[in-house]
């Protein structure tokens, strides 16, 4: 069975990383907005194989089903600016070197770290997640021992933000 | 299973192109998108390491529970997201009013 999830984990990370790749080089900003729900719809799958299917659920209503829309709506809205096909900026080598800095900086530090037996980073899952965590999820987030008042925090924050996009995007009459 | 430092370098990765986006990109929605990416990555690291470290189950009151802290960060992330696009474009089309332009270089009134 072990190579039938490697192969899921390939097409998805193909997906992903791919779907990411396409967001930043394409230069028609429409195309990199339809590329960015390949690539969303890669981190919902990675959320399935993490057996956190609600999480993935959510990936794909929230993110593809609202916020993609979003984006597509702003670049239709800015519609003057989507012609344009759109260079990198002159500091792109900088950004590069930074990232790529980055990433290898951070892939290092992992292939050092899980070389051996690091308590920290397990090959195997510590324990097995049931058809149980679902409503565990569900508890966690209105139980007064645990996450209520961030749950609570966190639609206030949601609130005040969509009242402050319809200000800001009402403008002045 | 595919070990956990898997899920890490594809996060990792993920991470970088989003930080490359934010860096490079000249117009305001694709670095907006380079944020989304960027938020993505942290999130699978997050549930990556729900699945792998949360300790054996607890019992409560309502039977055995399985810790649910990395779910409960990455729903966090997921309304923060949310917000932060909502406001981020609705400042972009606001500029765009304004301004006539979503190049990021070119509004600079804050500039000295």
């Amino acid at each position: 069975m072990n190579w039938l999830e490697w192969g899921f984990f390939g097409v998805l990370t193909i997906l992903v990383i791919g779907g990411g790749l396409a967001v930043v080089l394409n230069r028609n900003l429409f195309h990199s907005a339809l590329w960015l729900i390949v690539s969303l719809f890669g981190v919902a799958g990675l959320f399935v194989m993490l057996s956190a299917p609600f999480l993935a659920a959510v990936q794909v209503l929230v993110y593809i089903g609202a916020i993609v829309i979003l984006i597509i709506f702003a670049i239709m809205l800015t519609r003057r600016m989507m012609g344009i096909s759109e260079a990198p900026n002159s500091q792109w080598t900088l950004g590069l070197a930074a990232a790529a800095l980055t990433f290898l900086v951070i892939a290092m530090t992992l292939v050092l770290a899980s070389n051996g037996a690091n308590p920290l980073i397990p090959r195997e899952p510590l324990t097995q997640i049931g058809g149980e965590s679902l409503r565990d999820l569900g508890v966690a987030l209105v139980d007064l021992n645990q996450y209520v008042l961030p749950f609570l925090l966190a639609s206030v924050l949601l609130e005040a933000a969509m009242v402050g996009a319809i200000v800001l995007a009402r403008g002045e009459e | 299973m595919v070990p956990l430092t898997a899920y890490l370098i594809v996060a990792a990765l993920l991470f970088c192109i989003g930080m490359y986006a934010v860096l490079a990109r000249r117009n305001a929605i694709a670095i907006l998108m380079g944020v989304e990416l960027m938020l993505n990555a942290v999130n699978i690291n997050l549930v990556a390491f729900w699945r792998f470290l949360t300790p054996s189950t607890t019992a409560t009151g309502s039977g055995l529970q399985v810790g649910m802290a990395g779910q409960t960060f990455a729903i966090f992330v997921f309304v923060v997201a949310a917000a932060e696009a909502a406001v981020g474009l609705a400042l972009i089309l606001s500029v765009f009013r304004n301004r006539r332009t979503v190049i990021a270089e070119n509004v600079d009134s804050l500039k000295l």
